[in-house]
């Protein structure tokens, strides 16, 4: 066996391998997108809290600080506490009528039938649309005089004119009607989850589930169900994420009236800190979306981890 | 051929009924927003008419009075550019963040990758207040810039995601051929990882592009000068007079803008949805 | 001088050593494989040696230069990847071109060289097609091309066969082999496949567990295993070892045959209770279990059909088997070879 003498190692210029090394290229990489949110969403958040915690208006910016007295306002406020409940009452019905809306029309679109391709592009359009262009069409439809919705039932002689709804101006119909705008808004969300969730779901299976004499509701409820919880999960905390904190529906809608009758979390941090530039109270009520909204978030997530297949 | 029970024709209409009834609950909004485009004053505010075909012929009146008399066209233009500016800031960005999680971090890139991607969900309905303070220091306040700013905060972390997933999928060996043949990492990542990812580059442009016009909130709040406006404000909120709804050039207005966005998200729909399912649906 | 050297390379990923300590020396010209089971670190060894990972600690010198800072350009190292990681985007003749583009030749020199790899290679016809245009035996050789054309040092390979189908497989690694001795270029070729190891490598490492067992040319590996493992690991029945007396003995299904078939009287005896029987056309498997022996070990013997035909080997029946003295191997209580005891 040769012993083979040790050369000297070609100097190496540092800079020329720079472009090489992997944990520096690495990070370089990263930083701009770390560097923009940490920006303009860390320290925005860092800023919203110290807000909730002091008695800063745009009028009197002051920094002082108030510990939790802007929390206990809002909370003793009935306002708040009816937008609160608003809130929850809010979500929850848009998400169950948009589940409910979307398991039917996935279990609908997954057979194919002549046409299916349109019919898939025009149940696309109330998601794909812009929220505000679609909560004006819907505003429209819903106008005090010239709803369409009215006119068809005064038409069909369900109501007459006197007594004809107020979609809008009416305290319990105004939340069923943005209930059903943000369903509405969320069903094909839903249907495409739900699609992409039980194709997913390997033919063998089914298969086997049909031999093993399963019928249509068992292997749907015993098998495809637990299989595509993960899948749902995410989608719901997208949905919910995103409802629960949402202001367009209400501000084009009903402006959070009749009396705060549709008030929503989202909308009543605008009114408070930006219409009416009480800063302090209405990063206390925005914050309060947060503790909600974590709970949600680490359950379901942790939920998904545990059915991971 | 199948012989046709009662059972059956029972089945089958109900099937195809359910699907009208999916259909048109989808589609009547926006049938209203069209035909209320072309609808006459007259024949829209009057209640004795029927509201679901023209009574009257139909007009251009409204589309008319959209690109003449009102900013319909600088909301458009004003959308245009934010589009192009965001895109390429979040392009620039995303690009090389994404993949730098994608290849060159192990699990600590798995976590801050995730991290990222949950900056999307933060709530602008929370952020809106100090960011309005921050645009205030910088004097961009009612500016359309301050949304130039702003959108990327959620452009990114979203297009970030739809990237890795986009570049996982990517074999690594091309870029390790080239690394072996004699490219840097960067030339590595400039050379074969950008071309090679054009479709998925092109996927964040439309969706960059449509979540910068739907967005709302940062609008609402940011701007308020008319001649300011991205047209999904604009639309929604300046073609009011006092307390009279333009109904008709609403409707109209709103049917030009929601045109390219459903136009973009049915082609683009399947990798939507590969982007965000990317871990779940294995 | 050696092409290659390696000292003591240890590899770890977080606590788990991949590569434990592999000392080699690769001369010139060599076909070396390192051959071993899928996850025995001869892929992290192999992607060390390119410049891909970098190791823990050790030494590793090509063309007689310390290269263990240099990245995989600098180290005069061609690699050709399992999926042969030609760029889709190139044409074969840009694919080929590229490396040389990266090291700024002048446009003249590599048009010449590439004429001159596809020439070699016979793929000419083929510079104008993308990738996705060509069979798998034509990529081969495009990727093949494309390493030669930078003229490096050594070769390394990543089981280049292992996604193709059996058919293929044989034609490639014939042209493979071919191709290496015409152009006397140094190869490293990885396979976890013994066919192809031992019908390619002039000289074999068996790998496992991070380690190598042992270096050696087919025959050696083959004939002269250093343990047990290297034994059971080459060789298709694998070796028949039995334990015996804290060690175990090992001979080769071949040389496991009936007692008649002996012909002269240096052998071992043993009694074969046949239980079943494969016959596979040019030769006949025979399994069973051996008195005075474990009965639970399964002892495996190659007959060729035509000297032992159906009627005299019965399953159930007990056969005098016997095995040559010089075939039969020794192992210790540590599975390393010894010598008669």
């Amino acid at each position: 066996m040769v012993a083979i003498a040790d050369s000297v190692p070609k100097p190496v210029s540092r800079f020329r391998f720079i472009l090489d090394r992997r944990d520096v290229l690495g990070a370089l990489f990263v930083a701009p997108a770390i560097l923009y949110v940490l920006l303009l969403v860390g320290v925005p958040f860092l800023m919203a809290v110290y807000y909730s915690l002091s008695a800063y208006t745009i009028y009197d910016p002051s920094w002082s600080f108030v510990g939790l007295s802007n929390f206990a306002d809002i909370l003793e406020d009935p306002t708040f506490q009816r937008t609160l409940w608003n809130t929850f009452i809010f979500t929850f019905g848009s998400q169950l009528l948009g589940l409910v809306l979307g398991k039917f029309g996935a279990l609908l679109l997954l057979r194919p039938f002549p046409g299916r391709k349109l019919v898939r592009a025009v149940i696309i359009l109330p998601w794909a649309v812009p929220v505000a262009l679609a909560t004006v069409a819907w505003q429209w439809m819903f106008d005090s005089l010239y709803s369409v919705i009215n006119w068809t039932m005064i038409a069909l002689g369900l109501i007459d004119r006197a007594n004809a709804p107020n979609w809008l101006g009416n305290p319990d119909l105004a939340m069923l009607s943005i209930i059903v705008v943000n369903g509405w808004r969320f069903f094909p969300f839903a249907i495409v989850i739900f699609l992409a969730g039980i194709t997913a779901v390997p033919q063998d299976v089914i298969d086997a589930a049909t031999v093993d004499g399963a019928g249509f509701w068992r292997r749907n409820y015993q098998i495809i169900l637990p299989m595509i919880l993960p899948i749902m999960t995410i989608g719901l905390v997208f949905g919910i994420v995103f409802t629960f904190t949402d202001l367009s529906i209400v501000f084009l809608m009903t402006n959070g009236g009749p009396v705060g009758a549709t008030s929503v979390l989202g909308f009543a941090g605008f009114q408070t800190g930006i219409v009416s530039g009480d800063v302090s109270h209405g990063a206390a009520i925005s914050l309060f979306m947060l503790p909600v909204l974590l709970v949600i978030v680490v359950v379901m997530l942790r939920f998904i981890r545990r059915r991971e297949i | 051929m199948a012989r046709m029970t009662a059972k059956t024709v029972a089945q089958e209409t109900s099937f195809y009924a359910a699907v009208v009834f999916f259909f048109v609950l989808a589609a009547f909004p926006f049938y209203w927003m069209l035909i209320t485009s072309f609808k006459t004053n007259g024949d829209l505010y009057n209640v004795t008419h029927i509201p679901f075909w023209f009574n009257d012929p139909p007009t251009l009146e409204h589309f008319q009075y959209l690109f003449e008399k009102t900013l319909f066209t600088t909301w458009l233009l004003n959308s245009l550019i934010i589009g192009v500016v965001v895109t390429i800031i979040t392009l620039l960005t995303a690009l090389p963040a994404a993949y730098s999680l994608a290849r060159m971090t192990g699990r600590n890139g798995e976590a801050l990758g995730i991290g990222i991607f949950l900056t999307y969900l933060v709530p602008p309905t929370l952020l809106f207040l100090p960011l309005s303070r921050v645009i205030a220091m910088l004097g961009l306040q009612n500016s359309m810039w301050s949304l130039v700013l702003v959108y990327p905060t959620f452009t990114i972390p979203f297009c970030t995601w739809l990237l890795m997933g986009f570049f996982k999928s990517m074999p690594r060996e091309i870029e390790e051929a080239a690394i072996v043949d004699g490219c840097s990492l960067f030339g590595a990542f400039i050379k074969m990882a950008i071309p090679l990812s054009v479709p998925g580059i092109l996927t964040v442009v439309i969706f960059t592009f449509t979540l910068t016009l739907q967005e709302f909130v940062y609008a609402l709040t940011f701007v308020s000068a008319s001649a300011q406006k991205p047209i999904t404000l604009g639309v929604a909120t300046d073609l009011i007079r006092g307390d009279v709804f333009y109904w008709g050039e609403i409707m109209a207005g709103a049917l030009i803008a929601s045109i390219p966005v459903a136009i973009a998200y049915n082609l683009f729909l399947d990798r939507f949805i590969s982007g965000i399912t990317g871990g779940a649906v294995k | 001088m050696a092409a290659v050297v390696t000292r003591d390379i240890v590899k770890k990923f977080g606590e788990v050593p991949a590569v434990n300590g592999i000392s080699m020396t690769v001369p010139d010209g060599e076909f070396m494989v390192l051959l071993g089971p899928s996850g025995c670190g001869k892929t992290t060894y192999l992607r060390i040696i390119c410049g891909l990972e970098q190791q823990t600690s050790g030494d590793l010198l090509i063309g007689g230069n310390v290269v263990n800072e240099l990245p995989p350009r600098a180290r005069g190292v061609a690699m050709m990847f399992q999926s042969y990681g030609l760029y889709p985007h190139y044409s074969v003749r840009n694919n080929i071109a590229f490396p040389l583009k990266t090291q700024r030749v002048p446009r003249e020199e590599i048009a010449k060289k590439v004429e001159w790899a596809s020439q070699l290679l016979g793929i000419k016809r083929l510079l104008e097609r993308k990738p996705r245009e060509l069979s798998g035996g034509e990529r081969q050789r495009v990727a093949l091309a494309r390493a030669l054309v930078r003229e490096p040092t050594a070769l390394l390979l990543d089981e280049p066969l292992s996604n193709l189908d059996a058919k293929l497989r044989a034609s490639a690694r014939l042209e493979i082999k071919a191709f290496q001795q015409r152009v006397g270029l140094t190869t490293i070729y990885v396979t976890h496949d013994q066919v192809e190891a031992m019908g390619m490598g002039d000289r074999i490492a068996v790998i496992d567990g991070g380690r190598v067992r042992q270096v050696g040319t087919p025959t050696e590996i083959y004939d002269d295993p250093a343990d047990r493992f290297v034994a059971t690991f080459v060789g298709t029945p694998p070796m028949n070892i039995l334990d015996q007396n804290g060690g175990a003995i090992g001979f080769r299904p071949e040389n496991f045959l009936p007692k008649d078939m002996m012909d002269d009287q240096n052998f071992a005896e043993f009694s074969f209770r046949v239980d079943r029987s494969e016959y596979l056309g040019s030769e006949r498997i025979v399994y069973g279990v051996v008195e005075g022996f474990d009965q639970k070990q399964i002892v495996t013997a190659k007959l060729p059909p035509a000297h032992v035909d159906e009627a005299s080997i019965r399953p159930g029946e007990w056969h005098p088997f016997a095995v040559r003295n010089a075939a039969m191997r020794y192992f210790d209580k540590d599975g390393n070879r010894t010598s008669r005891h």
